[in-house]
């Protein structure tokens, strides 16, 4: 019981049980939540709230050219937001996802550009191998610094990001630059075996949807029934309680590190060979940063990461359209994220708490 | 004396969800009287006195201070009425120095300065006039338990109190630190002030007391004057009914289990463990004595495979222990109950069965191949040991969190001792369980007794060790002295032991200790 | 090499040190009261940003520079406020509160920019604080230029070195700040309410953070652009632990971080045919790092840091 705000005639207590659908509800209202407060800037945009919502919703939904686009979208979404949920559930704040999908891009360019050639069951497994390395390596050293010389992990991860970022730059621009680019800094483009066939034939939607869900699927199963999945559970919840249990927390962080850098470095290899095809430096608007958003959303269920993912992808595809059609600035997509990150810490605490006013 | 009461209290009742905390209590206390506030752990006692200071808020109720109404849940009300608190966790800042935890909040927070010089003679003052020795100017983290008990006492005095509540205060300190606080509070009632003195333990509080009321399940059961009271009418009514702790019963020792020798660790100044040597045999139960921060902890820590840096030798059935490794430990024969069951013992978060295969998660027992675990026959095992172990809660799949102290505790032991240990290690095992949990505990420690293991219990409470251990052992700065039947040594001893103050049978002089 | 060395000797890379500190030490010694208190504030970043473009805009639309200054600390102390109720009064995540708080402040600024400019392709200027001469002392070689010859912002972030350290160590307000990152039950059991002293804590810290942001849209440059924060933020939280959570450490480790930068963009310069200009840009970032690492074994964490304050909760 927090009786902070007796003063203010109220306690706030924990409810005495949680009901499935209390909790599964929670990001909804979150959502709802994050929409009302949006509405308040597109309303001085100008616009109707009604109509630049309705909007929206055609942009990511109106058409099956729509829907692909924001299924597509959703891709890196799902890897990341996996990556984060992974990280966190072992109380990890790994918020490095943006470099490590760049580290899984660069892996996919160095690896897919012609050093290797295979036959594309093969290359597509080894870029995506590849990318999850490089991804889980940039990991390395934050995990290593939090686990030996308790160094903050949040603000390596962070600063990582910027290095990352210049060293994509750099390389671009410099020795891997294609020379076929025009002067455009661009790396040469991803060998035609190596890139992620297309699910559909009209429209960008590619393979790297039906292997994101089936990460998903896989990470949902490893925290659910494994014995990896119970540590990372375990050190999250109380790591001194599973240190005395005998678990190696450590051994269990870093290996947390490793997937969760893993899983969004996978996320760079299907931007890359799915998507774009070759290596910029707008290869990612910040897919790193929503991944903590799409985790959130998700309250850290693997599974619930794919239907939160699919609606910020919806969020930026529809807010698009939106913003051309009743001229509000794009940003709008990404302060509904910002929002939402924060509404939903706040609904899932009143899905376990409850306010009880005094009489 | 007829004077008025300076503190009342009037039907205060406090509930924390379905549990009533507190139930309609009320109490006076008048000027120069020691209160004496008894009751087993969990009877309420602690919640009343939150409320008294502001911590909590009642929900119904009054208390009145001079005969106006204080008003609730308010630290700075109860303070300005003149209420000091001496909390049981020491509420001290270890990184400040005493100055600064006595003298936080005494100020506007508004002003420019502070009035150090002014503060510094003040408190100079106080240390003088109630004999409470410390250093002003050093930190709280130097201090040893019992030097930071009197910046707690201090820190009230300071703020001139003329009610002064004390949680459990001996709880932490030897025989002897415990007479000195009773001398303290006796020049402190010559001054006028009242003492509301909450403890457990009926000796103390035939001795200290001049009024005692008795709490149980939240309820007060009986209020008398100490001297119309009896040591065992006090006992009946604070517990209610007759719980009889079970006792020893003679058995012979059988072949060595542990075997440690000239086992030392490094750091952390006195508690680091100095050439300690230890041999506890099967059907014995060794009890180590001491005032924490001692070694007890390390060795604890040791034993439990937390700590896995050492020199020396510890050997468990012959075999050199896994040091720093626990589950290998677990799984060569012993049995840890840790000393603090909601930071170490258990994971509120998870389940029970989760909880319950959390020390042989690779097992093939639970687990495929040690990597996927077998959740039926994780919850079969559960269903089992909770119905052994008689505890009390909605099933396997229950939150763990929820369950009652002494519940969680059964879990502990049951996870501890039911692949039958050879060794078990029991650090605070009953502590802040209530009576009928304690018994229960202490039940099943000397049944393994009887069956064959040997089992190391530290604990603070001497009673609990004198009447609970074929040997008992003091440490003191690491050093651990040899253990002797308790039948050889008083608790006077034990205590002088403690304080580190006697020569121990190993025939060395230990340190003295500071301040003391 | 003797180039670099040489620069150490010209009064315009210690002017430039100096005009680059000041950013950080607003941000650093935000941070520093904040995690004082007990509370991580990871929005930083995103509340540097809001600082930028607030002030800058106020001035943009007409006000006046120094009330520009105060409207961004106002807007500042604002988000701190919806930060600390947050982790203060509601008690949830520091990390996840300051995340979103960046994400949302960084968001929001853009959109409104984009809200009031929204035809602006060259990102339009305002006229930023002028130098201040400080007479005689802007005279003087080299310290002159570099010290006496700054903005009035400057002379600011200078002065609130002191102030914050008198006010966190010789005022009880201090006393109360301190004690509550180390052990807020205590604080409370003096009487003091933690969670009065925590918000306040972080809405001044936030406020001053705001103004190290507006300081780089209004002394430092003339305009604001998007992504201009770039990470300072960040730096600024790594400084804290470099600093040990001492305000005199924090000037030296923020001066320190300066330097690098000014002789990295005059190093530029020189040996840019050379070494890739990213590799210089880079050097802040990893020596942020690399300071955490130097700063791990010694550093002192404030106890409470992290940990919430929960009236009335049973223990």
């Amino acid at each position: 019981m927090v009786e902070n705000y007796k003063g203010l005639g109220m306690v706030i207590e924990p409810r005495q049980s949680v009901s499935i659908w209390r909790a599964g509800l929670a990001p909804v209202w979150a959502i709802l939540a994050s929409m009302a407060i949006c509405a308040v800037l597109i309303a001085w945009a100008g616009a109707s709230v009604l109509n630049a919502y309705a909007l929206l919703i055609k942009g990511a939904f109106g058409s099956s050219f729509a829907i692909k686009e924001t299924l597509t979208r959703s891709i890196p979404l799902i890897f990341t937001g996996l990556a984060v949920s992974v990280a966190f559930r072992a109380k990890f704040y790994n918020i490095g996802a943006e470099g490590q999908l760049y580290a899984g891009a660069l892996a996919a360019t160095f690896f897919g550009t012609g050093l290797i050639t295979l036959p594309p069951v093969l290359m597509i497994p080894l870029l995506i191998i590849t990318g999850a390395i490089a991804g889980g390596a940039l990991l390395i050293v934050p995990v290593l610094l939090k686990t030996h010389l308790k160094v903050d992990e949040v603000v390596t991860t962070l600063l990582l990001n910027f290095v990352v970022l210049l060293l994509v730059s750099y390389l671009i621009e410099g020795p891997w630059k294609d020379p076929m680019s025009l002067g455009w800094p661009q790396a040469a483009s991803i060998i035609d075996e190596g890139v992620f066939p297309l699910l559909l034939e009209k429209g960008r939607l590619h393979l790297g949807l039906i292997i994101a869900i089936l990460f998903a699927i896989l990470v949902w199963l490893m925290m659910r029934f494994t014995v990896l999945g119970y540590e990372i559970r375990a050190v999250g919840y109380n790591a001194k309680a599973a240190e005395f249990a005998g678990i190696n927390v450590n051994r269990t962080v870093i290996i947390t590190a490793l997937i969760s850098g893993g899983l969004a470095g996978i996320a760079g290899v299907s931007e890359t060979a799915g998507l774009k095809g070759y290596l910029t430096l707008d290869l990612s608007p910040g897919f790193g940063y929503t991944g903590i958003a799409v985790a959130m959303l998700a309250q850290l269920n693997p599974l619930a990461v794919i239907p939160a993912a699919i609606f910020l992808s919806a969020v930026y595809v529809g807010s698009d359209a939106m913003s051309r059609a009743v001229n509000i600035p794009t940003y709008i997509a990404d302060v509904l994220v910002g929002v939402s990150v924060l509404a939903v810490l706040c609904s899932v605490m009143f899905s376990q708490y409850r306010i009880r006013w005094l009489k | 004396m007829a004077a008025a009461p300076i503190l009342e209290f009037r039907g205060v009742t406090k509930r924390f969800g379905a549990l009533t905390a507190n139930d309609n209590i009320s109490l006076s206390l008048g000027q120069g009287e020691v209160l004496a506030l008894l009751g087993e752990n969990g009877a309420g006692k602690t919640t009343l006195m939150n409320i008294l200071f502001g911590h909590y808020q009642a929900d119904e109720g009054e208390i009145l201070v001079d005969g106006e109404a204080l008003p609730p849940g308010s630290t700075q009300a109860a303070i300005s009425a003149g209420i000091g608190m001496v909390h049981q966790h020491f509420t001290l800042a270890d990184n400040l120095t005493v100055l600064e935890n006595i003298t936080v909040g005494t100020e506007s927070l508004w002003s420019w300065r502070q009035g150090n010089q002014a503060n510094r003679e003040k408190l100079a003052r106080m240390i003088e006039d109630y004999g409470l020795v410390v250093d002003p100017d050093a930190l709280v983290s130097t201090l040893s338990v019992g030097e930071r008990q009197r910046v707690e006492i201090l820190k009230a005095l300071y703020r001139d109190a003329r009610i002064l509540i004390l949680d459990e205060p001996t709880a932490v300190l030897t025989p002897q630190e415990a007479d000195r606080l009773f001398e303290t509070l006796k020049s402190i009632t010559a001054k006028g002030l009242a003492v509301i003195f909450i403890s457990h333990k009926l000796h103390e509080i035939l001795a200290i007391s001049t009024k005692v009321a008795v709490l149980r399940r939240g309820a007060i059961v009986g209020t008398l004057a100490t001297k119309d009271a009896k040591r065992e009418q006090l006992a009946e009514l604070m517990v209610g009914r007759v719980v009889t702790r079970p006792k020893l019963s003679a058995v012979k020792r059988g072949a060595p289990v542990l075997e440690i020798s000239n086992l030392s660790t490094s750091g952390g100044g006195s508690a680091a463990l100095k050439n300690v040597d230890l041999v506890i045999h099967a059907n014995e139960i060794v009890g180590i004595a001491g005032v924490a921060g001692n070694g007890q902890a390390v060795l604890a820590d040791t034993l439990s495979g937390l700590i896995g840096n050492f020199s020396g030798s510890v050997n468990i059935n012959g075999k050199e222990l896994a040091a720093g490794d626990p589950r290998s430990i677990v799984a060569s024969g012993v049995g840890r109950i840790p000393e603090d069951r909601h930071a170490r013992g258990m994971i509120g978060d998870m389940e029970i069965w989760e909880n319950l295969i959390s020390e042989d998660l690779r097992s093939s027992d639970i687990s495929y191949g040690g990597m996927v675990i077998n959740g039926d026959r994780a919850r079969e095992r559960a269903s089992e040991q909770i119905k052994e172990f008689d505890v009390r809660c909605e099933g396997p799949e229950a939150e763990t969190k929820l369950l009652s102290g002494g519940n969680m505790q059964k879990l502990i032991l049951s996870r501890a001792l039911s692949r039958n240990p050879s060794f078990i290690l029991a650090n605070q095992p009953v502590r802040g369980l209530d009576e009928g949990a304690i018994a229960y505990v202490q039940g099943r420690l000397l049944e393994a007794r009887q069956a064959g293991a040997a089992i190391l219990l530290i604990s603070e409470d001497l009673d609990e060790l004198m009447s609970l251990t074929d040997r008992i052992a003091v440490i003191y700065h690491g050093n651990l002295s040899t253990p002797e039947p308790p039948e050889k040594r008083s608790i006077a001893e034990i205590g002088l032991m403690m304080a580190g103050q006697s020569q121990n049978n190993g025939g060395e002089l230990q340190g003295v200790g500071h301040g003391y | 090499m003797s180039d670099l060395f040489e620069i150490l000797f010209t009064a315009g890379f210690w002017a430039a040190t100096i005009r680059i500190v000041s950013p950080l030490i607003f941000g650093t010694l935000g941070e520093l009261i904040c995690e004082r208190a007990g509370v991580l504030n990871l929005g930083i970043e995103g509340i540097m940003t809001v600082g930028a473009m607030a002030g800058w805009m106020w001035v943009y639309q007409g006000g006046d520079l120094w009330t520009g200054v105060i409207f961004a600390a106002c807007v500042g102390a604002l988000f701190g406020l919806l930060h600390a109720i947050f982790t203060v009064h509601l008690c949830l995540s520091q990390h996840v509160t300051g995340i979103g708080i960046t994400l949302f402040g960084s968001s929001l600024s853009y959109f409104i920019y984009r809200m009031l400019l929204p035809d602006a392709t060259t990102p339009p200027k305002i006229e930023p604080f002028e130098p201040l001469l400080i007479p005689w002392f802007s005279d003087l070689p080299i310290v002159g230029e570099a010290l006496f010859s700054q903005t009035a912002l400057t002379y600011l972030a200078l002065l609130t070195v002191p102030v914050v350290w008198y006010v966190l160590y010789r005022t009880p307000v201090g006393l109360a700040v301190r004690m509550s990152g180390e052990n807020p039950v205590a604080v409370e059991a003096q009487g003091i309410n933690v969670l009065a002293v925590r918000t306040g804590a972080v809405m001044v810290g936030s406020a001053l953070m705001a103004i190290g942001g507006a300081f780089i849209t209004m002394s430092w440059f003339d305009a604001f652009y998007f992504g201009m924060i770039n990470g300072r933020g960040w730096i600024c939280v790594a400084l804290v632990i470099f600093a040990s959570w001492q305000p005199g450490k924090a000037l030296l480790g923020a001066l320190l971080f300066a330097g690098l930068e000014a002789m990295q963009v005059r190093a530029q310069q020189s040996a840019g045919a050379i070494i890739p200009y990213q590799f210089f840009l880079m050097l802040p970032y990893i020596m942020s790092i690399v300071a955490m690492i130097v700063m791990a074994r010694k550093t002192k964490y404030p106890q409470a840091l992290l940990v919430p304050f929960r009236r009335g909760e049973r223990v």
